[in-house]
Formats: C-alpha cells, structure tokens, sequence
C-alpha cells in the first residue's frame, strides 16, 4: 500500500484506497492507545509544529497527544497572538518556520484555501487541521473511523449531516469522504445554512429534518457556529432547536441502530438534547474523540514517512 | 511632422465593418485617406505591413494608474509604456486612487503627470462623489472644465439611492456621463467568488450574479427619473442582459462595458485558489461568459476594456479572500481579445467597435476609427503569431496577469499616436 502524497490538505485529492491506508493504520493506533504504555518511536527525532490561526482547542490538543505519542518533539504556536498582529503575512510566517526545519506542519487558518497556499512554500509536510469553510480532512477521517467501527462498514449507508453545511468544513470533507466510499448522502439544514447549487454534489438536500433523517444509519450533527451568525440565518435559537435540533423523537425516526455523532464542541439545547448527546447507546460523541487521535498518528506516519524518503532522494 | 503612407496593410475599420487589404494615408497626424487607391505623395514614409492587420488604436475605458499615491504600483510612465505596446492608444483613467482625484487640483496633478510621462493619449474621468464616499458629489462642473470626461466611484456602489439620484441629475444637466458599477452592495459584501457549485466546493463567500441585475435594476429606474448619460462599468451576468436590453429599447441614454477577463475565463480558472484570477466584480460560470460574450457581438454590450487593477506581489501572496483584488491587462488585452477571434465568436471588426470605436464615440473623442480626417491612432498587429506570455516581460510596474504562462496569439507589431510611433516591436 503506498501513500503518494506529500501533505494532507484536503480529502478531495485522496483515492478510496488512500483514506483507506491511513484508517487501517489507525486501527493499530487505536489498539496502542488503549495500551497503559502508549508510546511509539516513528516520529523519533522529527520536528512537528502546531500553527493555530484560529482557536481550537480540541483539534490542537489531539494533533499535539498524536504527534506527542509517536516521539516527536512538538511545539504549539498560537498565531493569534503572535506575529500577525505585527503584520507579518502567512507567506512570511511560513518562511520563518520553515527555516527552522520542521518536518510537519498542522495548520488551522480561518481563511479558505490559506493552507494550501502556504503548502506551496514550505518544504515540509503540511497537515491541514482546517481552512475556512473550505476542509477539515482528520475531522472526516476520524468521523469516518468511527463509522466503520460502530457500524462495520463504511460503504452503502445512508448517513445524514445536519445543520450549518453552508459555513462547515467539517460537511464539505465529510460529503467528499463519505460520497468517494459509495455512501448515500442526505443534507439537512435550513436553506440559509446550504451552499448554492449543493445538489450537484451528489447529495439529497432535505429542509425537514423528520422527512431527512428517516432510516438514516448515521446521523452526523454540525455545530451551529455561533459566531457567524450575525447575518441573521436562523430566527433564533429556540427555533432553530425546534426544527432542526436532534431529539429522541426525531431521531425515532432514524433506523433503530442508527448512531448519534457531532464533530464538538457541542451547544447542548441549540442543535442536539443533551441527554441524547450522553446517551452511550446511540451517541459516538466520545468514539469520534479517541479516533481523532488515531486517525492523526496514522496520517501523521504516512506523510512522515514520505518527508523522510523524500530528504533521503 | 512625417508622413506616412501604410501598404499592404489588412485595414480594421470598425465604422464600416471592413476587413480587407489596402493602403492607409497619414498626413499631419491625420488619416488622409484609406482604402484601395489611395495616391502616394512623394513626402512620405512607406510602412510595407506585410498583410498584416492595421486597425485603429485601442480605447480602453477604466485603467487604474496608481498615481498618486501608490507609484510603486504603477505610474503613467510605466502604464503608458504598456498601453503603447499592447495597441492602446487611449487610455481613461479610474479616479480611484489614493487620495481620490474627486477635485479640479487633483485632476490637474494627474492631467500634468500623464503630459509629462504617458507616450499615449490619457483622459481622466473623476469621482462622482467626494472621496468616493456615495454622500456628497464632487464639482462636476469644474471637473469637466478641469478635463473630466466621466464620473464615477469605480466599485464602490453609491448605495444612497437619494444621494445616486442628485447626482446623476445634477450631471445630466452638466451634460456628463456617468460610469457606475450595478451591484447589490449588501448583497455583494465580502464576496470573493460568484456563488455556485465552484465557490461551495472552494468555500469561498460569494456572491448570487442576481446581484448585479439587481443594481443594473435600481440604476435604469434612476437612469430613467433623471434622464442622465450613464454607462455600467461591467456586464458579466446573463440574467443582467434582458434588463439592459430593455433600457436600451426604451431610449434611456444607457452603455455598457465588460472586461476582457470576464470575456475570456470563468470560475473555474481560480483552481486551487489563484488569487491573479480575483477580480472584481467575480469570474462568472461559463454560461455567464457565453452570454457576455453573444451580448457584445449582437452589441448589446458596448464597449471591453482591461480594467487595468495593478497589484504589487504583496496584496495578492494571500489567503484567497484576504488577497485584492484586479488584474493588469493593458499589454493583454489585445492578444486575449484575439481568442474571442480565433474561436468565431468575433470577427475584428467587432472587436474593434467595442474596443475602439464605442469607448471613443460614448466618450465623444473623434479616435476609434480609420475615417479621413481622424487622428491617426492606429495599431499595427499580426493576429496569428503565438507566443506564451511571460509576465517578467510585461512593462507595468506590477505583473499581477492571469494569463501567465498561457498560451497566447497575437503580437503588437507597432503602436501611433496622432502619427508618430510610440511602440515598435523589436
């Protein structure tokens, strides 16, 4: 099985087998990390440095505790903080960091694309942990992982994502990844949170959600992002809970194995009840969490191993 | 002054439609005669072209010199060195620089800038309100005395509806035309691509075409309570065109342009986020195009231009939506053009009529033309020669073309203005 890329940027540049790859490999890690002695040594000696443009502390955390159990030193920047404020372009930060050799780079940016453009100037392998409204491929992959774990297959289900799909990269990766495996897709949001013309993704779009989620095996929550939600897409929160927040009652009408996911941080009440959301016969919540770090070691090794036999080349 | 008569030359004439050999008289910086008999004085210069395509200098409504304020991206020297050698001999200028030209000095300042430096003809336009602001209007009048043929806030939308209206009824009765830019502002806001199946894929903001027939729409309504001389700045939507159509029909005193990007590329240039394909408004689908470009051969549209927007590295070495926006194509335009040419959507005098002849007769200069008696402002190119565009090459300041590395056909062989050669190919 070979991985023939250089960096991670997007789900929408990788191959079935690809994503494949880096969830067989992950599997392994899941195995290891419910080992009391958690460590590995196949990042031993390579440099890995977090660059967060946006706040996270979910997905920096897991970027930091993969790279961190596979024996590569790590460091974190917050790059709100830093150097942008002095205006400093990305180009530029990219150019210093590059400078001191790192070998991986994960990269947040809030601005679509911006990953891709800094890809372009460094030599390292870059991981995009997401850009903008544009992808967030780990989020996919491990969502992914966590389907084929609890339903044991990853191909010819119908999942439904619900929500903000319009501000989402965490539907965009999902609807590449989901609908590359050969799986049916159902959108569910109101038409102010869809993209134009996502339809011709390949996706059912449904604006009731009773009428989206029935038989679904998978119903994919997305955060409601609060902060971009001073345009007035949605009356209110109360409404938007009443029509398109996951409740028992809706989710009845999901098949009776269907499971309950959401990529976090949760608003409890606005888009899933909360008791639903601790209910651990239906909600992966927590799954999604302990893949997401297997899924990070995986993809960081695969690109690592390429960085290291490029330098030998 | 010399004189001098051109042979063998494929004559463009825009006014009559012609496209065939003969000869073309230049005497005292006029064209003397042209056609197939023309009499040869014995005090001339002869031109042997060759076979090659003689056509009347370019027009180019709404170049950006970054004078004043921003020279290091461009000055009248190094924009009028790339009009000369991309067959433009005329070019009019967007008030929209730092600070505005929205006054007689200011006006004054870029008309002795451009004397001094431009190897072509230069006419500025200026703002059609103070700072471009969309509150108060600029003094139209002295602007006009001051040299002004045009006013216009370049992109920035008069949103005012009330303040839009005085404005174009107090040019009306000026006698001035005004260029607006038809676009929902609010509809339009922070938009970095045209909304559709490409801009969702990208995540990119963007923005409904319907937002341009919207403003078109609001500026025909106010066209038609003022009675004034109005010109859109760009068409690129095919939902816009029946609107314009209709203005048309009705008699209200309404042009339009496109630029010769949006007739060119479509959304789907941008790929993996090339911030040199980011102009303003948005690249369309290539429905859009299609229809932009059929609207300029029925004549619906008027007049392309370049849009001239040069760009240093730094604004455009950006995160997408972060990156500015504008394209420099004044040494572009014409091969560019030369595609819409060699794929038969449009024969060269088509090209040249909305190239030279309309921006010349909308703005009531007597150039456009190869008529006796014209200042002879003329274009001397081989449309066939290909060439692959290497934007080190390009003689403005800034080299922010999309067309870098591309394929390419048609090469400026010599530029006049008023008779004298201001560009000859090496």
């Amino acid at each position: 099985m070979t991985f023939a890329h250089r960096h991670l940027l997007g789900i929408e540049q990788l191959k079935p087998d690809d994503i494949l790859a880096i969830l067989d490999l992950a599997e392994t890690y899941v195995d290891l990390n419910r080992k009391s002695d958690k460590h590995s040594d196949v990042l031993s000696g390579l440099t890995q440095i977090n660059m967060f443009f946006e706040n996270s502390t979910r997905t920096q955390a897991s970027f930091e505790l993969a790279g961190m159990r596979l024996g590569a030193d790590v460091m974190n920047m917050s790059m709100q903080a830093s150097s942008i404020k002095k205006g400093e372009t990305l180009i530029d930060t990219a150019m210093t960091l590059n400078a001191m050799h790192p070998d991986l780079l994960v990269v947040r940016h809030p601005h679509s694309g911006a990953v891709d453009l800094l890809a372009q100037k460094v030599n390292c392998a870059v991981l995009n942990a997401g850009d903008g409204r544009h992808e967030h491929p780990t989020q996919a992959l491990l969502d992914a992982l966590t389907i084929r774990r609890a339903k044991g297959r990853l191909h010819r289900l119908n999942i439904a994502i619900c929500g903000d799909i319009a501000h989402s990269r965490v539907a965009r990766s999902n609807i590449m990844l989901l609908g590359k495996l050969e799986n049916r897709l159902r959108l569910i949001g109101p038409p102010t949170l869809m993209p134009a013309q996502i339809g011709e993704f390949g996706v059912e779009v449904y604006e009731d959600m009773s009428e989206g989620l029935k038989d679904v095996d998978v119903v994919m929550m997305l955060r409601l992002q609060k902060e971009r939600m001073d345009g007035g897409f949605i009356p209110s929160e109360r409404e938007y809970y009443h029509r398109y927040g996951l409740d028992a009652a809706k989710l009845s009408l999901a098949k009776p194995d269907a499971i309950v996911m959401h990529p976090g941080p949760m608003n409890r009440g606005v888009e899933i009840d909360g008791t639903l959301a601790d209910d651990i016969n239906r909600s992966v919540i927590q799954d999604q969490v302990e893949m997401g770090v297997a899924v990070r070691m995986a993809a960081m090794e695969l690109l690592a191993r390429n960085q290291v036999a490029r330098r030998m080349a | 002054m010399t004189n001098i008569l051109f042979t063998n030359a494929r004559l463009i004439d825009p006014e009559s439609g012609i496209d065939d050999l003969g000869t073309l008289l230049v005497r005292d910086g006029r064209i003397a005669a042209e056609g197939h008999e023309v009499a040869v004085p014995d005090d001339v210069e002869l031109v042997d072209c060759g076979g090659k395509c003689l056509a009347p200098g370019i027009v180019d409504i709404g170049v950006k010199v970054c004078e004043p304020g921003e020279r290091h991206k461009e000055s009248y020297k190094s924009a009028g060195l790339a009009a000369a050698a991309g067959g433009v001999t005329t070019i009019v200028t967007r008030p929209d620089t730092m600070p505005t030209i929205d006054s007689p000095e200011t006006l004054e300042f870029v008309t002795r800038r451009a004397q001094v430096d431009a190897p072509v003809n230069v006419v500025p336009m200026a703002a059609l309100t103070k700072g471009r602001d969309g509150r108060e209007m600029t003094e139209i009048g002295f602007l006009m005395d001051a040299g002004a043929v045009a006013f216009t806030d370049c992109d920035h939308v008069v949103s005012n509806t009330k303040v839009f209206l005085r404005a174009l009824t107090y040019a009306r009765s000026c006698g001035a035309l005004v260029m607006a830019h038809p676009q929902e502002p609010t509809l339009s806001a922070g938009a970095a691509a045209t909304s559709g199946k490409f801009a969702s894929l990208r995540g990119l903001p963007a923005v409904s075409p319907m937002a341009e027939r919207m403003g078109l729409d609001r500026d025909i309504a106010l066209i038609e309570m003022s009675g004034a001389r109005y010109h859109a700045d760009q068409i690129t939507t095919a939902r816009a065109l029946p609107a314009l159509e209709r203005a048309k029909r009705n008699g209200l005193d309404i042009t339009a342009g496109v630029s010769i990007h949006h007739l060119t590329l479509n959304e789907l240039d941008v790929a993996d986020y090339r911030t040199f394909f980011k102009v303003k408004p948005p690249l369309r689908s290539e429905e859009d195009r299609l229809a932009v470009v059929e609207a300029v051969k029925t004549g619906l549209i008027d007049t392309i231009s370049s849009m001239h927007t040069p760009q240093d590295e730094e604004s455009k070495r950006l995160p997408f939506e972060e990156a500015a926006s504008g394209a420099v194509a004044l040494e572009t335009l014409l091969p560019a053009a030369m595609r819409l040419y060699h794929a038969e959507y449009l024969t060269l005098p088509d090209l040249f009529r909305a190239m030279a002849l309309n921006p010349a007769k909308r703005l009531g200069l007597p150039v456009g033309r190869l008529t006796p008696g014209a200042p002879a402002d003329l274009v001397l190119f081989d449309p066939d020669a290909p060439f692959i565009l290497d934007r080190s090459t390009l003689r403005s300041k800034s080299r922010n073309t999309p067309f870098d590395g591309q394929r390419m056909q048609g090469k400026v062989l010599a530029t006049y203005v008023a008779g004298q050669p201001v560009y000859r190919r090496a």
